[in-house]
């Protein structure tokens, strides 16, 4: 009998990993939104300096890699392992990012789930004892992703409704077995859900009903509700997925109130700012929870924090072919 | 001849098709639930100013052609010189970025007129170029176009066939 694990799919850390030191960095869009003043570094521009905008978005998450190692007061040859994920094809901001750091590297790919996905891997790795310090970090970029998955960057095309906004930067933590910070105490693993979407113009839509599913497997798990946390926070459901996964869950007898917030609708002013019903990719919940949240969490806003980051797990080949997009939700909670 | 009999065996028992069809009845449930309250485009907005941006377009493009008739070419002669200047507005308004926005802005106005269509073409260009001169820009830059030219020449093979059978 796994001695650590709740009800379905939950386990609970007896030694919590301790978030010791983050970095953000973030592109121009997202530094001219609510939260731009959390974030360790604001780009000017989308390319860095670099002549690819995947080249950049490596050098991004290098950055926010070497900042969370900095804040952590840490040599980086003590990190024993290094975590990260990004959304390109085999996963190369990552790998290429690895290059650079020399640290014991395991790639994930969990689309934008990566941020809590990584968050709960670490977490076991340290309470398992196989790790005094990890680093976990994950990164998107506006253009290597609309390159990758829609359209080139200066085509003309008008964005629907539903369509959501990449955002570019990364987020990175440090996690270590002893220290002082906010602990990560929780961790819900998600199922591949797919309701049967195939709208690539709605990825908040598609991926609702795999945060409600996580959601009430967590609920169900730990016997907690809504109420028990100060904030809920979901990855990159923007403005439709929100409302989804506030129908979906009330189904179920699970009310979501003024406590829940996404990810992808507190990065930007989508009211001012183009970018559609709000943020998506793996950035959008790191910065946020690392940036944002964590800063909020020392300020004493917020003890007991729930982040669910969904990731849709489709490629453009796989929508090319008709295929639905399978969904994916990771849920760790973050207490002070 | 055994891997279809199995099928069969496994469509027969009772608990899997319950299952699958209680996905199906979720994923319709759902299915309805998203276009219930999916927010609808601002249908009548787009219209207009689609309608007003193509319009100015082809306002510029007539005068072109205008002053192109006033040097004395006639309609035919002036027509080629036209969609070449428009082709190269187009192409300097995406070179400079302002044509996504334009795109973004105006939709199916900055679109359907030609130099959307060279648009298309100098966006990949622009993207590609950054893979290489021939496996890039090269392979790539029809990507968006492409589909554009191969269906309008099948079209217009289909048209000129209609049009060769029924006329006398």
């Amino acid at each position: 009998m796994a001695a650590k694990k709740f009800g379905r799919s939950t386990i609970k850390f007896t030694n919590p990993p301790i978030i010791v030191g983050t970095g953000t960095v973030v592109g121009p869009m997202e530094g001219k939104g609510p939260l731009a003043s959390d974030f360790d570094v604001v780009l000017p521009d989308h390319a860095y300096g670099e002549r690819t905008p995947e080249r950049s978005e490596t050098k991004i998450l290098e950055q926010a890699a070497k900042i969370a190692i900095e804040r952590a007061k840490i040599d980086k040859s003590m990190v024993d392992y290094y975590m990260a994920g990004d959304l390109l094809n085999q996963i190369i901001s990552a790998g290429y990012s690895a290059r650079q750091l020399s640290i014991p590297y395991f790639g994930l790919y969990g689309a934008c789930s990566t941020c809590a996905m990584s968050l709960a891997l670490a977490g076991m790795v340290i309470d398992g004892g196989f790790a005094d310090y990890v680093l976990i970090a994950c990164s998107s970029h506006y253009q290597t992703a609309e390159r990758q998955y829609r359209y080139p960057i200066e085509l003309n095309i008008q964005r629907k409704t539903t369509s959501q906004y990449t955002v570019t930067g990364a987020g990175a933590a440090v996690l270590a077995s002893s220290g002082t910070g906010p602990k990560v105490t929780w961790a819900t693993t998600g199922k591949v859900v797919d309701l049967g979407s195939k709208d690539v113009n709605d990825m908040g839509g598609a991926m609702a009903p795999a945060a409600a599913d996580t959601l009430l497997t967590h609920f169900g798990d730990t016997g907690r509700g809504p109420g028990d946390y100060d904030l809920i926070l979901t990855g990159d459901l923007a403005s439709f997925g929100s409302e989804m996964l506030k129908e979906l869950v009330k189904d179920n007898g699970v009310e979501l109130g003024d406590n829940y917030r996404d990810c992808g609708l507190m990065l930007f002013d989508t009211k001012s700012q183009r970018v559609g019903a709000g943020g998506s990719g793996c950035a959008c919940s790191a910065v946020v929870t690392f940036g944002h949240v964590l800063r909020e969490m020392e300020r004493g806003t917020y003890r007991n924090v729930l982040l669910i980051a969904t990731g849709a797990l489709m490629s453009p080949l796989s929508c090319q072919q008709g295929e639905s997009i399978p969904c994916i939700a990771h849920a760790v909670v973050i207490e002070a | 001849m055994t891997s279809q009999k199995a099928k069969k065996q496994v469509s027969n028992l009772p608990h899997m098709t319950q299952a699958s069809q209680e996905e199906k009845r979720r994923q319709l449930a759902y299915k309805e639930l998203l276009q219930k309250k999916r927010p609808r485009p601002r249908y009548l907005r787009n219209v207009l100013v689609a309608f007003v941006v193509g319009g100015a377009i082809a306002v510029l493009g007539q005068l072109v052609l205008r002053f192109f008739m006033s040097r004395g070419l006639d309609l035919d002669a002036a027509s080629a010189p036209t969609l070449a200047v428009m082709i190269l507005v187009g192409v300097i308004a995406t070179g400079l970025g302002i044509y996504d926005e334009l795109g973004e802005f105006a939709g199916a106005g900055a679109a359907v007129p030609i130099t959307g269509f060279a648009n298309t073409i100098v966006a990949a260009a622009m993207d590609f170029k950054r893979e290489g001169w021939v496996l890039g820009m090269g392979a790539k830059m029809f990507i968006i176009a492409g589909p554009v030219i191969v269906y309008a020449s099948l079209a217009g093979i289909v048209v000129a066939f209609i049009k060769f059978i029924t006329s006398p």
